[in-house]
């Protein structure tokens, strides 16, 4: 008998909790505001769905009600991708070291 | 166009890339290039999608505009966002994700032909239920962000909202979800799906409106792990690993930072979420308060005390960022240690209004990481140190929460300030706090209050030093 592909995304998702959950607690805790905006960010990965939505008019019409909500949901998806990952890389510039000379 | 198995193999590279991301956040000096990982995962992800549509009819230029539209949004918020509003940023970016995934939910609803799911009316059953699950988490995701955003915005009171029958009421709708879910899968009613839709707005509005202010954190944390979830239903629909992996991560990370944020203030998940904590009887505390003495000072007397010590340990709050005093007290700290002064930092975990929202605050006022100290870390310097200087922060440095019982704090983990020498504490007023009790330490023989903006009084202190 064949098992179920859902079965085999199923345990990609529960080990990947799994990865989730040791990598985050290795997480130092001064940065746990950088890691709430770049989870946001990677979290917008949503957008691979949306773009086959926003793709899925035909070729006489790149507009139906459908592929309408793709493109709204690609817009919101990448204000997260740019806003998330820039925003986390300007906190992340202002994390410096004590300076030794002083 | 490239195969279906190519383009999975690239979904994962990308899963691994977001994983390493997060990785990096384990020290900041790796932290940057993890971002890289990060965004080189996404860069995958979209281009991989591109060409497995193989799609680059006008649809694409259409997608470009889109993406270019949003990401320069983006972009704007993302350089233009004073560091003190980046609770409301995390909170408005989460309310995005949610409605995109509610987005998508609808759009692969409607024509599921293009996702592969089976035919309007006869999508097939697994799909649809995960399909389903991802909507609704979404919308949940979408409505409890805005309310958090707009309470962290100040639009809406950060006081809690509580009605009679508000818990039945709740459990009531959260059975109901599953119930439409349930009729949903096993009649394919279009019209089930928007009241489905139109439900989980409802809940996730009614679940956030009991939470108060000084809880956001672990709201924040609870929202940025449903995005997660949202993620993951959605990606088990369009059968993607990057989206999957994505998920169950920012899942786990969101919920392990609620778990933190919990045990920071000593209380369990389901009693934050509940809510309606801090909304105290008024009379209750009138009746308690006695009118007991207090030392009262100046910026001159701080100065004094300070110059006189040989180390200080800040205890910055939320009130430093709503004063946005942080840089002030960067300029004071300057001072002090050209007077060979010994200073530190000791940040509570639920310090702020979201985790590590201290810790941002400071690296901004270029105060050095290696200076800044968890409570774990530090708690033990107090009784060593002469002055402890609280900015802003008021019950995690109340004693009451080790000594009575009673207290609705007891059992938080607080700060020792009371052991230093002596306390300086910057308050306009001596209205309690979040928790709507009395801080001890106010009437400690060794605290003297500094009644001023926390900004202007840090700012005179550095001139009488």
């Amino acid at each position: 008998m064949e098992i179920d592909p859902l079965i085999f995304r199923l345990s990609i998702f529960i080990l990947s909790i799994f990865v989730g959950y040791y990598v985050v607690w290795s997480v130092t805790p001064s940065l746990h505001t950088p890691l709430m905006s770049v989870t946001n960010a990677i979290s917008s990965v949503i957008i691979v769905g949306a773009i086959i939505a926003g793709l899925s008019g035909n070729s006489e019409t790149v507009f139906n009600t459908s592929s309408i909500f793709g493109f709204l949901a690609i817009a919101l998806a990448a204000i997260n991708i740019f806003g998330g990952f820039l925003v986390t890389q300007r906190m992340l510039a202002m994390y410096k070291k004590k300076k030794k000379d002083k | 166009m490239i195969s279906a198995n190519l383009s999975a193999i690239f979904y994962l590279v990308s899963g691994v890339l977001f994983i390493l991301a997060l990785r990096g956040l384990s020290s900041p000096e790796t932290s940057r290039q993890g971002n890289l990982f990060g965004i080189s995962g996404m860069v995958i992800a979209i281009t991989v999608t591109f060409l497995s549509t193989g799609n680059f009819s006008t649809g694409f230029i259409f997608v470009l505009i889109f993406i270019l539209a949003g990401g320069s949004i983006g972009a704007f918020i993302a350089y233009r966002i004073p560091m003190t509003a980046m609770p409301e940023l995390v909170a408005g970016f989460h309310s995005l994700v949610g409605l995109a995934a509610v987005f998508v939910a609808i759009s692969a609803f409607l024509n599921p032909e293009a996702f592969n799911l089976g035919m309007p009316g006869n999508i097939k059953l697994g799909s649809l239920i995960e399909m389903s699950i991802g909507a609704a988490v979404g919308a949940v995701t979408f409505s409890g962000s805005v309310i958090a955003f707009l309470k962290l915005q100040g639009i809406m009171s950060g006081s809690p909202i509580t009605f009679k029958g508000q818990h039945p009421l709740n459990a009531i709708i959260l059975v109901s979800i599953i119930i439409l879910i349930y009729l949903l899968c096993s009649t394919q009613s279009s019209n089930l799906f928007w009241i489905l839709l139109a439900v989980s707005f409802l809940i996730g509005f009614l679940l956030i409106i009991p939470i108060g202010g000084a809880d956001m954190p672990v709201v924040i944390s609870m929202l940025n792990s449903y995005s997660g979830w949202a993620a993951a239903g959605i990606g088990f629909t369009l059968e993607n690993t990057a989206l999957i992996i994505t998920g169950a991560l920012v899942g786990s990370s969101g919920a392990i930072l609620s778990y933190i944020m919990c045990k920071g203030m000593n209380r369990s998940f389901f009693n934050v979420i509940l809510g309606g904590f801090g909304a105290t009887d008024e009379t209750s505390v009138e009746k308690n308060k006695e009118q007991r003495p207090v030392k009262s000072g100046n910026a001159d007397d701080a100065a004094f005390l300070m110059k006189n010590a040989s180390s200080v340990i800040i205890v910055p709050g939320y009130g430093m960022a709503v004063a946005q005093a942080q840089h002030a007290l960067r300029e004071m700290v300057d001072t002090l240690k050209k007077n060979d002064i010994k200073v530190s930092y000791a940040i509570h975990p639920v310090a702020g209004r979201m985790p590590g929202h201290m810790n941002v605050l400071l690296a901004e006022a270029n105060v050095p990481y290696d200076e800044v100290f968890e409570l774990e870390e530090i708690n033990n310097d107090f009784a060593n140190a002469d002055v402890a200087f609280v900015i802003g922060a008021n019950d995690v440095t109340n004693p009451v929460a080790k000594t009575d019982p009673q207290s609705p704090i007891y059992g938080m983990p607080v700060l020792d300030v009371e052991k230093c020498k002596s306390v300086l504490f910057v308050k306009r007023s001596l209205s309690p706090g979040y928790a709507g009790i009395d801080n001890d330490l106010f009437y400690k023989e060794n605290t003297l209050m500094l009644f001023a903006d926390a900004k202007k009084m840090t700012e005179d202190i550095t001139k009488n030093l």
